[in-house]
């Protein structure tokens, strides 16, 4: 319960102090290195991880598929 | 002479205005399909540790990986000026690995010893930038000696009225077929346990929601959260478990695990030349499986075109219900893995990236946008450890 309520308290804290940012303004968020999603370069290491650990996901990438057996 | 003055500027404006452009229609956008981007990415991974699964926890973990993925992204826009995306991709992996070696010793090379897989996919999305909502789907494929996966996605998202904050919602669909490979000693009725034969299915189904928020011109962030359900034969057939009385099986897990990912990002672009990017995971399963995510790149500009950016991730974990080491697993038990990537522990990944995207394109190159490369020293606390060299090249 804590936990679900410090989620929530830091979407909280995060969002509420939001501008409006107009598209002229948006320069430096559209930088390709503030992409909000893994960048491609990641791919290989993402696929890597996902069979040397046990936890995968959250991280807009694929969710199954594959083998990673080896 | 004044008269004829004014007349004279009065034509020439008059021409200038005749052959001059008329002003273009700024929301008119090409109807034609044309290529928007290319990416190259190649990546060369080796791995070295003392734990491989197929040698019931002992054994070398060599492999060596090679993968090269090119992905071409065509866009045009609609008669309603919306934006359509097509995108092909195709990934082409091949390994050499020791431990597959051992599933059957006797040979010199065994059909796993080195393998190639081809993963072609295709996706299409439509976006409307002035609703700002985004739908579309794609499918995959992934074959290889022993293993094939058909994969499907619908995604759709959706941009609050101000265009700050966006929902995505995504689910996802791999239907995959292992073919049966047990241990050499453990064929033709050799194993303690009955085992079946030919292929079996594993199933896996996503539903990832995602929401994002700019916060101000250098600050945005992302929740994520995946709820991931797997059925079928979730084992590896040629893994091998070592018990307490010397008794030697296939490794046996649960035909169901469901998956909880919570994942939160925050990007932050501070001054002009830092970018700080962050990134946090929670997960959670009910094979008993919890782990933290934690890492950190700071990409430092250089200037405009060069940046360099160090990475650390952090990563721990707690082991299934079902781990045990070589040689300890009590016999009785409903299921048992010796995978250590399966066990408890903590990991580090460290290196740095470079990345150069010119104004005029790499080597004067108009359309090469940009040239990445990236290396990575991974280390695990049970001794594994690899080291990755990746290299993305764009053309846009």
């Amino acid at each position: 319960m804590s936990k679900n309520a410090g989620w929530v308290l830091l979407l909280l804290v995060g969002t509420s102090g939001c501008q409006v940012v107009k598209e002229f303004q948006k320069n430096r968020l559209n930088d390709a290195e503030m992409i909000l999603s893994n960048r491609k370069i990641e791919k290989t290491e993402l696929s890597f991880q996902s069979y040397r650990e046990g936890a995968s996901g959250a991280n807009a990438g694929k969710s199954g598929g594959g083998c990673g057996c080896n | 002479m004044k008269k004829i003055c004014l007349t004279v500027v009065g034509l020439y404006i008059g021409l200038l205005a005749a052959f001059s452009q008329s002003n273009p229609d700024s929301s008119y956008r090409s109807r034609k399909l044309k290529i928007d981007e290319i990416n190259l990415v190649s990546s060369y991974y080796h791995q070295d540790g003392d734990h491989a699964a197929v040698t019931g926890g002992i054994g070398s973990q060599k492999l060596t990986d090679i993968s090269n993925s090119l992905e071409v992204k065509l866009i045009r826009y609609d008669h309603l000026n919306r934006k359509q995306t097509w995108s092909a991709d195709i990934g082409l992996d091949h390994y050499t690995s020791a431990s597959s070696d051992k599933i059957d010793p006797k040979t010199v090379s065994s059909a796993s010893y080195s393998d190639t897989r081809i993963y072609p996919s295709f996706s299409f999305s439509r976006e409307n930038e002035q609703k700002g909502t985004e739908w579309g789907g794609g499918l995959s494929y992934s074959g290889e000696f022993d293993y094939t996966s058909i994969g499907a996605n619908l995604h759709g998202s959706k941009k609050t009225a101000n265009k700050m904050g966006e929902l995505t919602v995504k689910g996802q669909v791999y239907l995959d077929q292992v073919r049966l490979i047990y241990p050499i000693e453990l064929r033709d009725g050799n194993s303690p346990d009955p085992l079946k034969r030919g292929t079996d299915s594993r199933n896996s189904y996503s539903l990832s929601t995602s929401w994002s928020q700019i916060i101000n011109q250098r600050f945005q962030l992302a929740f994520l959260l995946d709820l991931v359900q797997q059925k079928g034969y979730l084992s590896l057939p040629f893994n091998r478990v070592y018990f307490t009385n010397g008794t030697v099986h296939v490794e046996r897990l649960p035909d169901s695990r469901f998956k909880v990912p919570l994942g939160f990002r925050a990007n932050y672009f501070a001054g002009d030349r830092l970018v700080l990017r962050s990134y946090y995971r929670y997960y959670f399963d009910n094979w008993g499986l919890r782990a933290h995510t934690a890492s950190l790149e700071t990409s430092v500009k250089i200037n405009p075109f060069f940046s360099v950016s160090p990475f650390y991730r952090y990563y721990q974990q707690t082991g299934i219900d079902y781990f045990a080491p070589y040689l300890t697993h009590a016999p009785g038990k409903e299921f048992y893995s010796s995978n250590f990537d399966l066990s408890k522990f903590t990991s580090h990944f460290f290196g740095t990236g470079i990345r150069l995207a010119p104004p005029n394109g790499v080597l004067g190159i108009q359309h090469f946008n940009s040239i990445e490369l990236r290396y990575g020293h991974y280390t695990r606390s049970n001794t594994l450890q690899s080291n990755i060299v990746s290299l993305h090249l764009k053309w846009k």
